[in-house]
């Protein structure tokens, strides 16, 4: 069967590239972090009552990873889902690659400006509530490829990032202490704050 | 009583496009095909890649001889012990530096342990792709463990090493290393036993793989292919054997071959390579002298002008560095050879004709690491 | 152990070949004066003496006044190995003939030589930008981009 073009190459192309362009024009700055968004007085104020408790708990103990893959990282990440540092003990094991599914985004790799739209897109299909770490020093600030023609300076700029992680990589046990510092951090919250 | 009748439709089809888009759970790593599809058979494919582009070989150029070792690392970040040892390689070509005996013998213990943990993962995932989901993974990454425990205990890091230095090693082996090495060495065969007796002749393994993806040995030859992948086609070409470097010289093993090209010669030539890994690991642990680990090089390295080309075999291939000095602190070219970029030439013919679902066992059998294909 | 042939031996004998090519044979490898790229990749790969049927690797070099084009070849029969260079004078819009005909290892290669130092290749099938994104302004590799 002869097809003939199906699809222009050089359009696609064309395509991609400027909505990489128009997300590195507006990438400039960083996105604070979550946590910065509350107001003073109302951190004072906020207690946490039973059904946030409960809530809590069970948002906390089925976080349900995205699959966000690029580099390094994401083997260090492998291998704390594999039997050794089994991730299954906090009801994570299922790695979900649909995002509507998944709760946490675990940024395991060095972010280029051509895979940013793409990270931004899975960001974005993901369902409230949904957390980020930031995992290795490449999502953090760039890590070792910071001054780079094609690197993302760090994750904060394309979507807010709640626990970071530094390592390169780090270590299974070190990713297991961000997941329960992330895990206390979803206890603490409350539904006032929701309202937000 | 039951009639049947014959109806012809007379269908228009139109070619289809799926996009295999970059974030995928089966493609390993960050990579996008976009396959054109007849009903359900692929006619075209084209591989999109660059999604982890990072710049490494301009990054290069503003660090020191020394400095590039934990670039190289980022690499093939699954075996990252053979890049450091190219490069490694590579520069003492240069500067013309010798390495001390005692820092040779380390460094073949490194590649091939490094070797033996590379192949375990691409034979998981490639079984992975085949459907047998998660559960060979997780066995062949308990054996890592094991040999990540080893390079823990040499240089601190489980991923990326640097280990190596322009010289020889960073530091010593640690006495507790040899004998933990040795009971590796014990252990290792009865648990690659292990999954030979459940897979070597599992009837979905061979339904799925024998006869998919065949590359001819011209094609292969032609399109620069190596490592397992040029082997699985009958060429017999090993870097280890065809152009030594190091003291391989030295040791006795034999380079498997596979005679039909297709994914399932592919994944046996891993496991065999697998056992002459092991082989070579005992000769080397045996033959272990004392010594200096490093010998005597300036903290800055300036090599003299001039280009070199150091090339070893990695898991994945030939691994080369061509590189260039000015004669400064810094390269002044530093490209890699990379052996998983060269080999996804062939992708696309290799995916005509066949469905969505051996695309992507065809893809895992290259065994591919995207931080290489990208630099 | 892959033998490096001597570049001035088989310097001499390309010469013989092609009278009109000015062939140089350096430290590092046979350097391609002028023109004639493809007729004398053709007889290396074609000759049965020297049969260099695999294709190592294809790079580019910045060197301020010219761009390098490096490539290795390999002989699997006979085991031996040369390096051929050729150089590309015009900083504007180089262009230099591709080598996919007759290896297709050249494929993305010589593809990355152009996303990345700018240099075209004709004849080449599908010459667009591999690592990099269209739009991306400039060629990294060049030793005069910020």
């Amino acid at each position: 069967m002869e097809i003939e073009e199906v699809y222009s190459r050089q359009e696609i192309d064309e395509a991609e590239g400027k909505q990489i362009n128009e997300l590195i024009a507006r990438s400039q700055g960083i996105i604070p972090d979550p946590d910065q968004w509350l107001d003073e007085e109302l951190k004072r104020n906020v207690m946490v009552t039973t059904v946030d408790a409960v809530l809590g708990w069970a948002r906390r103990t089925s976080l349900w990873p995205v699959v966000c893959f690029p580099a390094c990282c994401a083997f260090e990440f492998i291998t704390t889902a594999a039997s050794r540092f089994d991730i299954s003990r906090f009801g994570m094991e299922i790695i979900r690659a649909s995002p509507r599914q998944g709760d946490l985004m675990i940024t395991a790799g060095t972010l280029t400006w051509k895979m940013a739209p793409q990270v931004k897109r899975i960001y974005d299909q993901m369902a409230e509530p949904k957390w980020v770490i930031a995992m290795g020093a490449c999502a953090i600030s760039g890590g070792i490829f910071r001054s780079s023609y094609s690197v993302v300076p760090g994750y904060n700029h394309i979507i807010p990032v709640d626990v970071y992680l530094p390592g390169c990589p780090p270590r299974p046990e070190a990713l297991i202490h961000a997941i329960r510092m992330l895990h206390e951090k979803i206890g603490k919250r409350s539904i006032i704050q929701e309202g937000k | 009583m039951t009639t049947t009748r014959e109806i012809s439709l007379n269908l228009d089809t139109e070619p289809f496009v799926v996009n295999f888009g970059p974030a995928h759970p089966s493609t390993h790593g960050v990579f996008r095909m976009l396959t054109t599809l007849d009903g359900e058979v692929i006619v075209d494919m084209e591989p999109v890649f660059g999604y982890l582009h990072r710049g490494l070989e301009k990054l290069a150029e503003e660090r020191t001889w020394g400095g590039c070792i934990p670039l190289t690392d980022r690499l093939d970040y699954l075996g990252a012990m053979a890049n450091n040892f190219a490069y490694c390689l590579a520069v003492e070509k240069l500067a013309g530096i010798e390495v001390p005996e005692r820092a040779e013998y380390i460094r073949v213990i490194m590649a091939e342990l490094q070797r033996l943990a590379s192949h375990l993962c691409a034979v998981g995932f490639f079984l992975n792709d085949c459907g047998a989901f998660q559960t060979p993974v997780v066995y062949m990454l308990r054996e890592r463990e094991k040999i990540l425990d080893l390079f823990d205990m040499v240089c601190g890091q489980r991923l990326t090493y640097n280990y190596m230095r322009v010289g020889g090693v960073s530091q010593d082996l640690p006495d507790e290393f040899i004998p933990a090495l040795k009971k590796l060495l014990d252990e290792m065969p009865g648990w690659i036993g292990e999954y030979e007796r459940l897979l070597k002749q599992n009837e979905i393994l061979l339904a799925r793989a024998k006869g998919v993806g065949i590359l001819s040995k011209e094609q292969a030859i032609n399109s620069s292919a190596s490592g397992p992948v040029l082997r699985a086609s009958g060429i017999k070409w090993d870097i280890r054997r065809a152009d030594p470097y190091s003291i391989y010289d030295r040791f006795e093993f034999d380079i498997p071959t596979g005679s039909a090209g297709d994914c399932y010669d592919r994944y046996r030539v891993r496991i065999a390579e697998m056992h002459q890994s092991l082989r070579i690991l005992e000769q080397a642990a045996a033959q272990l002298p004392p010594g200096d680990f490093r010998s005597e090089v300036p903290h800055l390295v300036r090599p003299p002008a001039g280009e070199a080309y150091g090339r070893l075999e990695s898991p994945k291939g030939e691994l080369g560095f061509y590189l260039v000095s000015d004669g400064s602190i810094a390269p002044y070219r530093f490209h890699v050879r990379a052996p998983t970029f060269i080999n996804l030439t062939t992708l696309s013919e290799l995916v005509r004709g066949w469905k969505i679902a051996d695309a992507i066992l065809i893809f895992g059998s290259i065994d591919i690491c995207m931080g290489e294909v990208d630099r | 152990m892959t033998t490096a042939l001597a570049p001035g031996k088989i310097a001499k004998q390309l010469a013989r070949k092609f009278p009109d090519a000015a062939i140089e044979a350096g430290p590092d490898g046979l350097l391609l004066k002028s023109g004639q790229l493809l007729a004398v990749m053709e007889y290396l790969k074609k000759s049965p003496d020297l049969d260099f049927n695999y294709l190592n690797h294809v790079t580019g070099v910045d060197y301020y006044d010219y761009f390098e084009v490096v490539y290795q070849l390999t002989s699997l029969k006979y085991n031996h190995g040369l390096v051929l260079k050729v150089r590309c004078y015009d900083r504007e819009k180089p262009v230099l003939p591709s080598v996919t005909g007759l290896w297709q290892g050249a494929d993305f290669q010589e593809r990355e030589i152009f996303d990345l130092l700018g240099i075209g290749f004709e004849g080449h099938p599908n010459l667009r930008r591999i690592v990099l994104w269209e739009g991306f302004k400039g060629h990294p590799l060049r030793k005069d981009f910020l």
